[in-house]
């Protein structure tokens, strides 16, 4: 990158920049036609120069030019007006150049401003295009945020600067040596002086001004290495709260922001001194004048009229000198930031711009093998990681590469997917080597993966998907202003020096994913689901989560009929009492007292959380039928119980969780209300009271508390209260709450509950279990798989992908893999976090799975698991670093090889 | 609902199980409030060789049978008898279920979860004993049937070709 600011500038806006000077230049005509009119309007028609006699006029608007050789030229004769029509007129001229002079403003603002920006744009793509072009072994050295924090903050102020970079230092230069040249006109000597004055100040800033460049230049890095080290705060979280260094972070942050206030205050009192020093030799020039002008004066060697006419052509001086100085003060600043940022990004060896290439077309097979010649990998610090090793990979083959942990076969993997490159030697595909070849060549045909898995922030599906996201197959359509925005940005894009890619177009390469469009995807990916044993955790993802029955037409119908198609199921395995369902009419003994009271979900403000407790709706229906007594009675004997047997128990017992309606801490609390109501009855106890009281009996499960307070009469008396509850609710409540329907579909309820639309039993001990395969294969018959997987695809996998559990994240790591048809697929211990019997499983799958439909691809398997490379035609042995045995399994075993020693082992 | 069994009759069948006829009764209490009430019917598997131990379980009612699987299929060695504990081996030791129990007519069983169970041990030495006194009846069971076998195999042994 071009390493000097104003070269950068002038390139890629000089254009726009001679525009903005020639606007700038024409601009002035009417800047200083307005100086010049006050002066005009007071003299003339105000003070009556020129109007000696009444009724007297002058000409207006007279325009015509004196020109060499071409003699007087008139353009306009003007018109004759009285003192008081000149009055009218001149001031109206005055509005309208305030006008034209705002407008101008206003123009030069935007334009500069736009000119700003667009090259804030191209600066932050041009970086952004470097780190996806930097050699991978780049990327070991750097540290994300600090990376981030330049592209994002740190070129900032160049936006800022670009607009005055060069109309800046023209105009204001103009305007001081103008004033210079007055100074001159009056007196050669003085104007000498005040050259001279300007020639040190001049000198001696920008002197001074260097030490504030190196405090800047370490502010500037400070800042970044903050940055970098929240992030991995951030990052390495778990690490901290581990091993106890939370204070040791805090002491390193603390010595940084200390580090960065110390900088930050150096530059202070630093560039307040040199603006005091700035300021005090733009004094002493009137100084001199005054002393050395007055002296001569004095000795009558100087006109007194002269004197007083430098010195009011000095004032017009400073103000412009002051502004270069501080333009020239932004300029240096800005030019550090710049050779700063542009120092991080220069590297040696990026990837040619012509290697990442878009291409729309697919390049076709790899057909070549993939060969490693006389290859050679060392590690950062020199040592050898792979030595001298020389193997050749076909097209269709299954090589399994083994060997201990130092051994070098993952690195040869490594080597293959372009993420290692060579420190001798060559990998190459047929006769090219691989680095020169695009990556739209090998990033389709190879697909590489490791257990090094990173996912974007975003769906499952779009993280599924990823790998096929190589270029915009197809446009995206856009009508009425959809299509002028489009337009702008493409226009926009290229101005700023970026491509014009459109994120909305569809970037999914169907056809790579064995499938034709959208609407057929689906297929190959769950059996690529399937294979990586991923589907059971996307389709539990799915029933544990609530949806809008609007965004998936359809669905809510297809799962209330599904109710009944489980009621009949379940009755067919004799498995009718794994569950309760909901019945309008009757008690659910599965479900807690406030439910079967309520009968519905509580969604609104009327009777969410505490709220229903003061509703008084509620409360009058439940004080009518008696029930609150009831309920106060049931509460109270709820109370008793756990007190007597939680409260010689320490908090931190174990027991705790099995009691669902209290925590440890509210024991001692019921402990004293238990005594305070001892004795009393319903209405003897408070208002609070009661509702502490009457709150225990509301989450009541008879079969699960096992206290022995549900009678059939009471359940009875429950169910009517319901009724009566939702028969004479007001029409302003009905809203906020969500009735228990056995045809129609709950909103506020998950999918699963939905279905189930009851409670499972605590009678059965792998009740839930048994539920889901039921579920599940319930689903796939009556065709309602796909859309409920469809929806655990839009599960959101947070930063990183750390909502999913560690092995789901290898898992979909593969699968990424694998949804992608390739010719080369290698796998580099992809699966460390699974059990062998898991791996043993998927391994076998996946070969499976990659022979679909009479595919031939070559697959490459670096093993943790030794015993599985009897599954692959070729094996490679290596160890430290050294290729040492290359066969079929059954040769390998007996030679008595190393091999042998790591399969026995 | 009168086919409910309620906390306090599950103590009272609690307190016919030996394992916990010294402990008294609000503790038994606590015990049946902290542990699963769960039902079988008959033939079903409570749990499974080879499956992880996450709870051990106390038979209050039916009957079941402990198998062994083998080449030949599962073997019953033996058969869980109401008001007894089974299951407690895999959670003491931290090893898979060693033996498959499946029921032979409905069981009503209390699930006591490992952690439940380590806890009790730790509370109440009693049951601790009671477990190991348990524990060596089987293992004597075990030795005297062992001894039985090996003086079997001994004999049928020369029969066998060198």
């Amino acid at each position: 990158m071009e390493k000097r600011l104003a070269r950068y500038i002038w390139t890629h806006t000089r254009g726009q920049q001679l525009w903005i000077l020639l606007v700038v230049a024409v601009s002035m005509i009417p800047y200083f036609l307005s100086f010049d009119l006050p002066k005009q309007i007071v003299n003339g028609p105000i003070q009556g120069q020129g109007f000696d006699q009444p009724g007297a006029t002058q000409t207006f608007m007279n325009i015509s030019f004196d020109l060499p050789w071409l003699g007087t030229v008139t353009l306009f004769d003007g018109i004759e007006l009285t003192r008081m029509q000149t009055l009218f007129a001149l001031s109206m001229v005055f509005l309208v150049l305030v006008i034209i002079n705002g407008l101008f403003k206003f123009y030069i603002n935007t334009y500069k401003g736009r000119l700003g920006e667009r090259l804030l744009r191209r600066i932050r793509f041009e970086l952004v295009d470097r780190i996806l072009r930097f050699p991978p072994s780049q990327f070991k050295r750097m540290k994300g945020a600090e990376v981030s924090s330049m592209v994002k903050d740190e070129v900032e102020p160049l936006g800022g600067f670009t607009g005055d970079a060069f109309v800046q230092p023209a105009l204001l230069g103009g305007q001081a040596l103008t004033a210079l040249f007055f100074i001159f006109m009056q007196n050669v000597w003085l104007g000498l002086i005040a050259a001279v004055m300007v020639g040190v100040q001049a000198l001696i800033i920008p002197r001074m001004r260097r030490r504030l460049l190196v405090l800047g230049r370490e502010r500037q890095i400070t800042a970044r290495e903050l940055a970098g080290r929240v992030s991995e705060i951030v990052d390495g979280i778990g690490t901290i709260h581990a091993y106890d260094t939370s204070n040791y972070e805090r002491a390193d942050i603390a010595s940084r922001l200390g580090r960065i206030f110390k900088i930050r205050y150096d530059l202070y009192q630093w560039k307040f001194l040199v603006k005091f020093i700035n300021n005090f030799l733009a004094q002493l020039t009137p100084f001199l004048f005054y002393c050395i002008g007055g002296y001569l004066a004095l000795q009558g060697r100087l006109d007194i009229g002269q004197l007083i006419a430098v010195i009011s052509a000095y004032k017009d001086l400073p103000g412009p000198l002051k502004d270069l100085i501080d333009w020239d003060q932004t300029r240096q600043d800005v030019q550090v930031k710049y050779v700063q940022v542009v120092e991080q990004f220069s590297v040696d060896r990026t990837i040619d711009p012509a290697i990442q290439a878009i291409a729309i077309k697919d390049a076709g097979s790899l057909k070549h093998p993939l060969a490693a010649v006389s290859l050679s990998l060392a590690d950062d610090s020199g040592a050898k990681l792979l030595e001298r090793v020389s193997v050749q990979i076909h097209p269709g083959e299954t090589v399994a590469i083994v060997g201990g942990a130092a051994g070098g076969g993952d690195m040869l993997a490594e080597a293959f997917a372009r993420l290692t490159w060579p420190e001798s030697g060559k990998v190459t595909a047929g006769g090219d080597d691989l680095l020169e070849l695009p990556e739209s060549v090998t990033g389709r045909a190879i697909s590489y993966v490791s257990s090094d898995a990173y996912f974007f922030y975003g769906s499952l599906r779009d993280n599924l998907l990823y790998g096929l996201k190589h270029a915009p197959l197809k446009d995206a359509v856009y009508q009425g202003s959809g299509a002028t925005h489009r337009k702008w940005q493409i226009h926009e894009a290229k101005l700023a020096g970026n491509p014009d890619y459109d994120v909305n177009s569809d970037w999914i390469d169907y056809e790579a994913a064995n499938a034709t469009e959208a609407g057929d995807l689906f297929a190959p990916i769950l059996s690529v689901l399937d294979t990586v044993q991923l589907s059971k955790d996307i389709l539990d993802l799915a029933l544990r989560s609530t949806v809008s029955p609007s965004d998936h037409a359809g669905l809510a119908e297809g799962l209330v009929e599904m109710r009944h198609a489980l009621r009949d199921e379940l009755e067919e395995a004799g498995l009718s009492s794994l569950v309760v369902s909901f019945e309008p009419g009757a008690y659910n003994t599965e479900a807690t007292v406030g439910e079967n009271l309520l009968f519905g979900t509580a969604t609104g403000p009327a009777f969410i959380g505490k709220a229903i407790g003061k509703n008084a709706y509620f409360r009058s229906v439940v004080g009518r039928t008696g029930l609150d007594r009831i309920m106060f009675d049931m509460g109270y004997s709820i109370a008793e119980n756990a007190v007597e047997l939680f409260a010689d128990l320490p908090p931190d017992h174990p027991f705790f969780q099995q009691l669902t309606f209290m925590t440890a801490d509210d024991i001692p609390e019921y402990q004293l209300l238990l005594q305070k109501l001892k004795g009393k009855s319903f209405d003897g106890a408070s208002e609070d009271d009661r509702g502490a009281i009457i709150r225990l009996s509301f989450r009541y499960i008879e079969p699960r508390h096992r206290f022995g307070l549900l009678t059939d009469e009471l359940m009875a008396k429950i169910v009517d209260v319901r009724r009566q509850f939702h028969d004479g609710m007001p029409d302003n409540m009905r809203g906020d709450i969500e009735r228990y329907d056995p045809e129609h579909y709950l909103a506020s309820a998950s999918l699963m509950d939905n279905i189930l639309f009851g409670r499972i039993s605590h009678k059965h001990s792998d009740g839930s279990k048994r539920i889901r395969s039921i579920v599940s294969s319930l689903l796939n018959s009556l065709g309602l798989l796909e859309r409920v997987i469809d929806i655990g695809l839009d599960f959101n996998l947070g930063a990183g992908g750390k909502r999913l559990t560690a092995v789901q994240r290898q898992k979909l790591n593969l699968a990424r893999a694998l949804v992608r048809r390739s010719d080369y697929y290698i796998f580099n211990r992809p699966l460390p976090g699974l059990d062998h019997r898991l791996q043993d499983e998927i391994v076998r799958d996946v070969l499976k799975l990659v022979r679909r439909d009479g595919r031939d691809p070559a697959v490459i398997w670096v093993l943790s698991n030794t015993a599985l490379s009897s599954l692959f035609d070729r094996v490679l042995v290596f160890d430290r670093g050294m290729l040492v045995e290359d066969g079929t399994h059954a040769t390998l075993v007996e030679n008595n090889g190393i091999f042998k020693e790591l399969v026995s082992s | 609902m009168g086919t409910e069994m309620l906390l306090k009759d599950e103590v009272q069948m609690l307190r016919r199980v030996p394992l916990f006829s010294n402990v008294e009764p609000g503790k038994l209490k606590l015990l049946a409030f902290t542990s699963d009430r769960v039902s079988y019917d008959a033939g079903e598997a409570i749990f499974h060789q080879g499956d992880t131990g996450d709870a051990a379980y106390v038979v209050l009612a039916g009957k079941a049978d402990i198998l062994v699987d083998s080449s030949t299929g599962p073997i019953k060695i033996a058969e869980v008898e109401t008001n007894s504990i089974v299951g407690e081996i895999a959670i003491l030791c931290d090893v898979s279920r060693t033996a498959t129990v499946q029921t032979t007519t409905a069981v009503e069983a209390l699930r006591i979860r490992k952690d439940h169970f380590l806890k009790l041990l730790t509370d109440f030495p009693e049951i601790t004993i009671e477990i190991m006194r348990v524990l060596a009846d089987r293992l004597s069971h075990t030795t005297s049937e062992l001894s039985e076998a090996r003086s079997r195999a001994a004999r049928k042994a020369p029969e066998q070709p060198a």
